[in-house]
């Protein structure tokens, strides 16, 4: 009820480009110094609703608040909030240092103060070296580290990211990944921060929003998206490789299909209990047991192997069950061979069910 | 409006902010833009009602009034009446003329700069990166540093003050900003596509006319619009290179106007100036952002 | 590889270099060549026909002591820095407001650009009717009861370059327009987007970031408009012929005159190697900047 106790909200947000809805009736509550993850393929609307945040872009409906405030009207640099973009968006012509404290000169803050909050954001991002040099002299990741930066230096409570790790190969990636989620723990202030990235998302975030359509698909934390996806979109979505889906039907609390018979004891519906029908079963290929494992499975089954695909880490083999493909993640080191016959166990307690034409969780 | 999932009132400022549409800055910005236009477009507006009035109306000077009465009589007369020196057939002598330069000058400067832009992409040999180089920088000479040295040639290769040696200019001088407008368009057209079809067989123009040509329409496109524009307009080669009989229309309209003899028929030369300008405004009101991206490409210096 | 013995080298890649030879024989004879003869030639005392009779730099000298050469670079520098700082300053500020997401861009642009498809020709005719002093503008004022106004820049030899410019602008600033627009329309969309977050107004970005971002269009548009300058003669001819008196004479007009009427070769030539040389001290300066940012970027 109380509004401070949210950092940001948006209520009912609707965006056009014309005839095209890009948000719709879009709501979601963010707590003071969360980590919130939009994530979604592209063209789901996640970059748009940052910038609808950030003031960047005109709501056709709808209203966000920050800081217990309505900003909807606000212009974005009295949002309270920083941005840092893809592009890094540096301006070119001026030094690291004139990047970090145009914005404050602009707004008449104190010199000494600017100079205060330069030195305690270089500081903090390890970019003192750089502080005289011009954009052009830096290379991706310190470039990043000072669009950050010009974030730090405005003293805010609300940090937004669009997809600000895109443009880095993969191990700078990595490492400026953690340099966030370090930043994070160290600042404590919130920070919305979209992505395509499914590893950024869950190593990242305290909460995901999954998005899609403009819609948010599901809001909760990786754990819970990870293990008890809200439909099937967000199950398909989360988790590489993907998890494998059968359809079937659901009687008497057993699910059959071909090749596939479950006891569903132990699954959580979502109901509380079993209602008979037709229903998909998904999968994870990391779920399925294999080797000595199997016999303490409550269903065994042998399948064909098609194709395996040796990754080091572990190894991905493309089976045969009931004439459809399956995929399972084994060790890396298994070895198993194409056309040999595997046996396999699954638990009904680590798979989820769906709803075949509402493609709900049941 | 209020929503099951919205807990608290939704008071205040919802949706987009509201906007006076007159506010200061549209003021500002439409009416800057609003003046300029009428500045630009002031001139073709003033050369229209001129060539449409009748001397005496003209005479009274209202040089921004619509016309009285509309007569088309000085279009009639600058198209097959008005004098230069002693022909007095008009100005449609001049038009023939410029459509006789026309058509064979664009054919052959795109032709030859098509050809060599291909071969300057796809078949590059020793030293053709430094004659491009050249070429380019020499578009920055002056034509009157060259104008001479031409003459004497076009006079030993005994094509001087004819069509073929006019020809012969355009196509010399449209050169380099058509070179490098092809240059650059089959710069941006996959290698691979080049590679495969030497695998399978194709050669220099085979690869030409079969592949490279159907593919690039639009830039041929381009390349008509400039230099059907750049060709008509032309004066200074159409006074030098050609003798009076074949001066083209730029260079007859200019002598019938500026011709110090006789009443002055304002109305007459408005028409006959219109007249010249009708085909490159009208390729320019067709070809829309066609003619934006030849001059843009002029621009980009490769 | 011993066995198949290779062709020539100049017989290689033939069918390429056919093609180029129009390219080759246009640089090596036209613009090399041509360029190379009138530099020659202007050292001699040619008169009807090109003779190689060597006078030093007996042209030159006559040149600049001739008034009406004088007339003409004093014309060129004084069209021309107006020109260069109007057109740029202008076509900026339009592609500036052009740039606000407007409604109607396209039909602003057209009606902006159309002068510039248009040839000197027409542009010099169709204002010297506007600038009649019987007839066009000035009279208007003067009808509207402004009996005093005065605005007769063709017939006044003080301002009479200021009229061609007029023309000049008409014609030439829609085009750079065009160019500026492209140039802002490559500035990175995010880096207007952080600049609004910063809470910079729109004006003071265009000055500290947007224009500095776009030093190589305005060097651009710069030697574009000043190769144009320098051929300044089509405009000239048509709205004043050089007059009144001369005062309207540019050098392009000069090299024409003396060619091809005054039937005095070595003197035109003289001139056209001085617009030469002029168009190197552009150029240079243009061809260290871009190449040497080139090697930098």
């Amino acid at each position: 009820m109380n509004a401070d106790n949210f950092s940001v909200q948006i209520k009912d947000l609707d965006l056009n480009f014309g005839a095209v809805k890009v948000l719709r009736g879009l709501n979601l509550d963010i707590n003071n110094g969360e980590f919130i993850v939009l994530l979604g393929s592209s063209g789901c609307g996640k970059s748009t609703l940052l910038n609808c945040i950030a003031g960047l872009l005109e709501p056709s409906d709808g209203q966000v608040w920050i800081g217990g405030k309505n900003v909807t009207w606000d212009e974005p640099s009295q949002r309270g909030i920083g941005m840092v973009f893809q592009s890094y968006a540096l301006y070119p012509q001026m030094t690291v240092r004139g990047n970090l404290s145009f914005g404050l000169k602009n707004a008449r803050i104190p010199r000494d103060e600017i100079e205060r909050r330069v030195a305690r954001a270089a500081g903090i991002l390890q970019i003192e070296p750089l502080l005289d040099r011009k954009p052009a002299a830096l290379s991706g990741g310190q470039r990043q580290r000072v669009a950050i930066g010009r974030a730090l230096v405005r003293d805010v409570d609300v940090f937004l990211f669009d997809e600000p790790l895109s443009n880095l190969d993969a191990k700078l990636r990595a490492d400026l990944r953690v340099e966030i989620k370090r930043l994070h723990t160290q600042l404590n202030n919130t920070m919305i921060y979209v992505t395509h990235d499914q590893v950024e998302a869950m190593t990242l975030a305290d909460r995901i929003a999954i998005m899609k359509g403009g819609k948010v698909m599901q809001y909760s934390t990786p754990d819970e998206i990870y293990n008890r996806p809200q439909n099937k979109y967000v199950a398909d979505f989360i988790g590489s490789p993907s998890m494998n889906f059968v359809e079937g039907t659901i009687k008497g609390g057993k699910f059959t299909a071909p090749g596939l018979a479950l006891d569903l004891k132990g699954y959580d519906f979502v109901g509380g209990k079993a209602t008979d029908g037709a229903a998909v079963i998904g999968i994870r290929p990391e779920h399925v047991v294999t080797g000595e494992l199997v016999s303490g499975a409550p269903f065994q089954t042998d399948v064909t192997v098609d194709i395996v695909e040796p990754m080091g880490s572990d190894t991905l083999v493309w089976a045969d069950l009931g004439g459809a493909p399956f995929r399972i993640r084994m060790d890396g080191q298994a070895r198993v061979h194409r056309g040999e016959t595997m046996r396999v166990g699954l638990e009904p307690a680590r798979a989820s069910l769906f709803d075949v034409k509402t493609e709900e969780r049941l | 409006m209020a929503n099951a999932s919205t807990n608290i009132a939704a008071a205040g400022p919802r949706g987009p902010k509201p906007r006076r549409a007159i506010s200061g800055r549209n003021i500002m910005i439409y009416g800057t833009l609003g003046l300029v236009a009428l500045y630009y477009a002031l001139p073709l507006y003033v050369m229209i009602v001129t060539s449409l009035k009748g001397m005496p109306e003209v005479r009274l000077g209202h040089i921004f009034a619509p016309p009285v009465e509309i007569t088309f009589q000085p279009w009639v007369k600058a198209w097959a009446q008005a004098c230069t020196g002693l022909n007095c057939d008009g100005l449609s002598r001049g038009f023939w003329n410029s459509v006789r330069i026309l058509i064979p000058s664009v054919v052959i400067s795109i032709a030859v700069a098509s050809v060599n832009g291909y071969a300057l992409v796809n078949w590059k040999f020793k030293g053709s990166e430094t004659f491009f180089t050249i070429l380019i920088f020499g578009s920055f000479i002056p034509y009157q540093v060259m104008l001479y040295p031409i003459v004497i040639l076009l006079r030993e290769m005994g094509i001087y003050g004819t069509l073929g040696g006019l020809v012969m200019v355009h196509t010399i001088f449209g050169m380099p900003i058509l070179t490098l407008l092809f240059r650059n368009y089959f710069t941006s057209v996959p290698e691979e596509l080049f590679k495969a079809a030497r695998v399978d067989g194709a050669g220099f123009w085979g690869i030409y006319f079969r592949i490279m040509l159907p593919m690039s329409m639009p830039i041929f496109v381009v390349a008509i619009i400039l230099q059907v524009t750049g060709i008509w307009n032309d004066f200074l080669f159409g006074v030098v290179f050609t003798k009076p009989d074949l001066y083209p229309m730029t260079v007859q309209l200019n002598n019938i106007v500026n011709s110090v003899q006789g009443v002055k028929e304002y109305n007459v030369n408005m028409a006959a100036t219109m007249i010249t300008g009708l085909v490159p405004l009208t390729v320019y009101f067709i070809s829309g952002k066609l003619f934006v991206r030849g001059i843009a490409a002029g621009a980009v210096k490769g | 590889m011993s066995a198949v013995r290779r062709r020539p080298k100049l017989l290689r890649n033939l069918n390429a270099k056919f093609a180029a030879m129009p390219m080759i024989l246009t640089t090596l004879v036209v613009f090399v060549g041509g360029t190379i003869w009138t530099v020659v030639y202007s050292f001699t005392n040619s008169k009807l026909l090109p003779r190689l009779n060597f006078v030093g730099f007996a042209q030159y000298e006559r040149l600049w002591n001739t008034g009406r050469w004088e007339t003409s670079i004093h014309n060129l520098l004084l069209y021309g820095v107006f020109a260069l700082v109007f057109t740029i300053t202008i076509g900026f500020l339009l592609a500036v407001l052009l740039d606000q997401k407007i409604r109607f861009e396209d039909a602003f642009r057209t009606i902006l650009l159309y002068p510039f498809a248009l040839s000197f020709i027409v542009t010099g005719l169709v204002w010297q009717w506007l600038l009649n002093p019987n007839l066009g503008i000035q009279n208007a004022v003067r009808s509207l009861g402004w009996e005093s106004f005065s605005f007769d820049p063709l017939y006044t030899p003080k301002i009479v370059m200021f009229g061609i410019l007029i023309g000049g602008l008409w014609q030439g600033t829609g085009f750079i327009m065009c160019v500026m627009l492209a140039g802002l329309r490559g500035v990175d969309e995010e880096i207007w987007k952080a600049s609004r977050v910063d809470g910079i107004p729109a004006w003071k970005t265009y000055i500290f970031v947007v224009i500095p971002m776009m030093r190589p269009v305005f060097i651009t548009s710069l030697v574009l408009v000043a190769s144009g300058i320098i051929k300044l003669y089509d405009l000239v001819v048509a709205m004043t012929s050089g007059g009144p008196g001369g005062s309207s004479e540019v050098p392009a007009k000069y090299v024409y005159d003396y060619m091809f009427t005054a039937q005095n070769l070595g003197q035109g030539l003289a001139a056209s190697t001085m617009m030469l040389a002029s168009v190197i001290i552009i150029l240079i300066p243009w061809a260290y900047l871009e190449f040497g940012g080139r090697k930098r970027g």
